[in-house]
């Protein structure tokens, strides 16, 4: 018999932060193309997935990366700019806790992104009759 | 009905297998001193008489027509009771057997439950339904302990629970071995922190006050569990022949209500406000709750943050902004707290990061309002009132029944300047709500074909197909599903939401969906629970009550597979702790075997499919399970899902 709710009490900060990071991809959706060649180059699709899930960042943001309003916002399709994402997991300023290059090196974050800008966009509302 | 005199067997005889005759048994008495003839020294205690020494029984007529447990029955079908949810206990077992046979196994109906937290979990839900309490039957100490974590659920909660739990008093009544474990001096002081009242009555009159009082203090605001110890002994031994025994008559208190003065000063304020917003967290307790609160959201066209303890707004009103709670709060002049559970929570962020940290949402020179009957009741032990907050103006009533002279007084103070102002408020609000809702239906879109299920697939998969019929979602939908319903159906009734748990004790949602249904069942609803795997593994034998009582609920499982809440705490932790962030599964999942949930519904004769992994399967197989529910019975969709 137990037990918390603990991320309820945190739900507006994390609302905001989804706030934050859904406009940040969508502004990254209008700049990325631009750098995409040189924002995936170095980053590994397959491997990224692997490391999304054992790294546990499916937990918050869901297995597709399309968030939570009650656990952490949408990355993808379309993710913020590879630098700002990077910014953002080392100094994340939500409720996100921070991820140092001890636990999650910078080739890893590439591979993350890879994973992230392999995500295909998802149908259109007018196209989902059950959303009308 | 008549008492009767019957011969019988003493209870420790009885044990003994020794049915000796009450004439004989009787004859072996001797009156104590009887023996004494001698003289004693002083300070010498008398000798002990030879029933004393020898321990002879004394016959004691145990069999009745008329026990003390059928007349409790009265008094509790006095109250209207309908359910007690119970499983079986001796130390109740007088008031069992009164229940089925006496009370005609009706009003109060004995519902079986596989565990007391079920049973409890099952009144909580039931309760929010119907406005009234149901009964919770309870064995002696270890029924209570089973019992106590959905008791403190309800009492967060703010719900009535009537609960009775069997005791034997009497020590030298007790049979030896387990009735002793099950026995204790003060039995109510295990829960007495999170009950609102207790007693333990002495005699059947003294219950029978005790009866009524403890139903009428659950149903004053604000309304909270209550416990009545009945001694085992008062509920099997027969009424005496020339007791009189009257069942009192019931008058319910008035709900507080703020005063006429703080009433004036709190819609002086709201009229005269260029941005006031009104939170409502628990504040409906009744249909008519929600009625006034949309009226006094309409006459000033103020925003609704509707924090989800119970259904309190209508989720697609222009007024209801709960999606733009962040910065409703930061603009707003007035906060208007209706019975808000944590109202420093919600005017302030708290951030648990690389450092602890908090800082003021509300601008500092809003002003805060506060109507609660939380402040006419507060405990100490049990830490659910959260952090103190400063307001301007506290009233400490109950929401509901301060509203209608709050609308009035409001009403009196809106000028024809005012009322334009309001007017056009309202129009900039009824804009942002559409666009919250297509905003809501453009999220839901990320993810749609994934497998596992998204959280959003579901509730669009459910809601098409109940949105026609008269539907009630019994379970709570922050955090556990994203809030995915209160943004994309269509919510205008008060049973068709009931909030959470209260204390965030897991294992609440699969009794209390199934008590809601209870409710529903005579109203002919449709009872829809989207339930997590975490919770319902706390006590599935709820399936079976579920089954076996015939009752109808659409239980579609939100199986992530872990108590994922709790997985996020881990990963927490091992990410501040830079230790490695891959192993935080470890004891907050539940894989290795995977649980199929449709195969244990089955087992317990409900109807089930599952577990379903492709979302294009979901909708035909909720609608086989609507069909199943609609003839009556329960029936169960296993959805393997997103974690949110």
């Amino acid at each position: 018999m137990k037990k918390s709710g603990v991320f309820c009490s945190v739900l507006l900060t994390a609302v905001t932060a989804m706030a934050i990071l859904v406009f940040c991809a969508e502004a990254g959706s209008q700049t990325s193309a631009a750098n995409k060649k040189s924002e995936t180059a170095s980053g590994n699709v397959e491997k990224g997935k692997e490391l999304y899930t054992s790294y546990g960042c499916y937990e918050c943001h869901g297995r597709q990366a399309q968030g939570s309003r009650t656990s952490g916002p949408r990355l993808s399709p379309n993710p913020i700019p590879l630098s700002a994402f990077s910014t953002y997991v080392r100094e994340p300023r939500g409720q996100m806790p921070p991820y140092t290059n001890k636990v999650v090196s910078d080739a890893d974050l590439a591979d993350l992104y890879a994973f992230l800008k392999s995500i295909p966009q998802p149908p259109s509302v007018k196209d989902i009759p059950l959303l009308q | 009905m008549g008492r009767s005199k019957k011969e019988s067997v003493n209870r420790r005889d009885f044990l003994r297998g020794s049915a000796a005759g009450v004439a004989a048994l009787a004859a072996a008495v001797t009156p104590v001193g009887a023996q004494d003839s001698g003289k004693r020294a002083a300070g010498t205690p008398p000798p002990m008489s030879k029933q004393a020494e020898t321990g002879d029984p004394v016959a004691e007529v145990l069999t009745t027509d008329r026990p003390g447990a059928d007349f409790m029955v009265d008094v509790i079908k006095s109250l209207g009771i309908e359910y007690v949810g119970a499983n079986p206990g001796s130390s109740y077992r007088g008031l069992h057997e009164s229940v089925i046979n006496y009370g005609g196994n009706k009003n109060p109906e004995f519902i079986t439950c596989c565990h007391e937290e079920s049973a409890v979990g099952m009144a909580h839900g039931y309760s929010k339904i119907e406005g009234k309490p149901m009964g919770v039957f309870l064995h002696g100490t270890v029924g209570l302990q089973h019992a106590s974590m959905a008791i403190y659920n309800a009492f967060c909660d703010r719900v009535p629970i009537y609960m009775t739990m069997g005791n034997m008093v009497d020590a030298t009544l007790r049979r030896p071995g387990p009735e002793w474990d099950h026995s204790v001096q003060d039995a109510a002081e295990l829960v007495r922190d999170f009950v609102k009242w207790d007693d333990l009555p002495a005699s059947l009159p003294h219950y029978a006050e005790s009866a009524v009082r403890a139903y009428k203090i659950a149903m004053t605001p604000p309304l909270e569990p209550v416990l009545l110890v009945v001694d085992s002994e008062l509920q099997e031994k027969g009424i005496a022949e020339n007791t009189n025994l009257r069942v009192p008559r019931l008058t319910l208190a008035m709900p507080p209500q703020g005063d006429a003065g703080s009433v004036a000063e709190a819609a002086r304020l709201l009229v005269a406000a260029e941005n006031p917003v009104i939170l409502a967290d628990r504040a409906a307790r009744t249909p008519a709750g929600v009625t006034l609160l949309i009226e006094l959201a309409e006459i000033l066209q103020a925003p609704v943050i509707d924090q989800g303890g119970r259904m309190n707004f209508p989720s697609r009103h222009p007024l209801n902004q709960s999606a733009q709670v962040t910065s409703l709060i930061a603009g707003a002049d007035v906060i208007l707290g209706l019975e808000v559970g944590d109202f420093w929570g919600t005017v302030n962020s708290f951030r648990e990061q690389l450092v602890r940290s908090s800082e003021p949402l509300a601008n500092p020179n809003a002003k805060l309002v506060s109507i609660t009957a939380n402040d006419l009741y507060l405990k100490s032990n049990y830490q659910d009132f959260q952090r103190y907050t400063e307001v301007d103006l506290a009233m400490a009533a109950d929401a509901e029944a301060t509203l209608p002279s709050l609308i009035e007084a409001v009403k009196r103070g809106i000028t024809g300047d005012r009322k334009r102002v309001f007017e056009q408020r309202g129009k900039e609000f009824a804009e942002a709500r559409r666009n919250a809702l297509e905003q809501a239906r453009h999220e839901a879109t990320y993810a749609w074909d994934a497998s596992p299920i998204s959280t959003a697939r579901i509730c669009a998969e459910t809601w098409g197909q109940i949105k026609d019929k008269d539907w009630s979602l019994v379970t709570e939908t922050v955090p556990w599903i994203s809030n995915w319903p209160l943004r994309l159906w269509s919510f205008d009734k008060h049973y068709q939401f009931i909030g959470g748990a209260g204390g965030h004790g897991i294992g609440y949602a699969a009794p209390a969906a199934l008590g809601a249904a209870l409710a529903n069942r005579k109203h002919g609803r449709l009872t829809v629970a989207i339930q997590c795997d975490g919770d319902l593994m706390y006590a599935p034998g709820i399936l079976w009550t579920s089954a076996h009582h015939r009752i109808p609920l659409l239980s579609i499982m939100h199986n992530n597979r872990g108590w994922h809440q709790e997985l996020m705490h881990v990963q927490r932790m091992a990410d501040r702790h830079n230790r490695g962030i891959t192993r935080a599964t470890i004891g907050t999942t539940i894989t290795g075997p995977e649980i199929d949930y449709a195969k244990l519904a089955q087992s317990m004769g409900v109807h089930a499919e599952g577990p379903i992994t492709n979302p294009n399967d979901l909708g035909p197989a909720i609608r086989r399970a609507i069909e199943v529910v609609e003839k009556g019975e329960p029936a169960l969709v296993d959805v393997v899902t997103q974690p949110r």
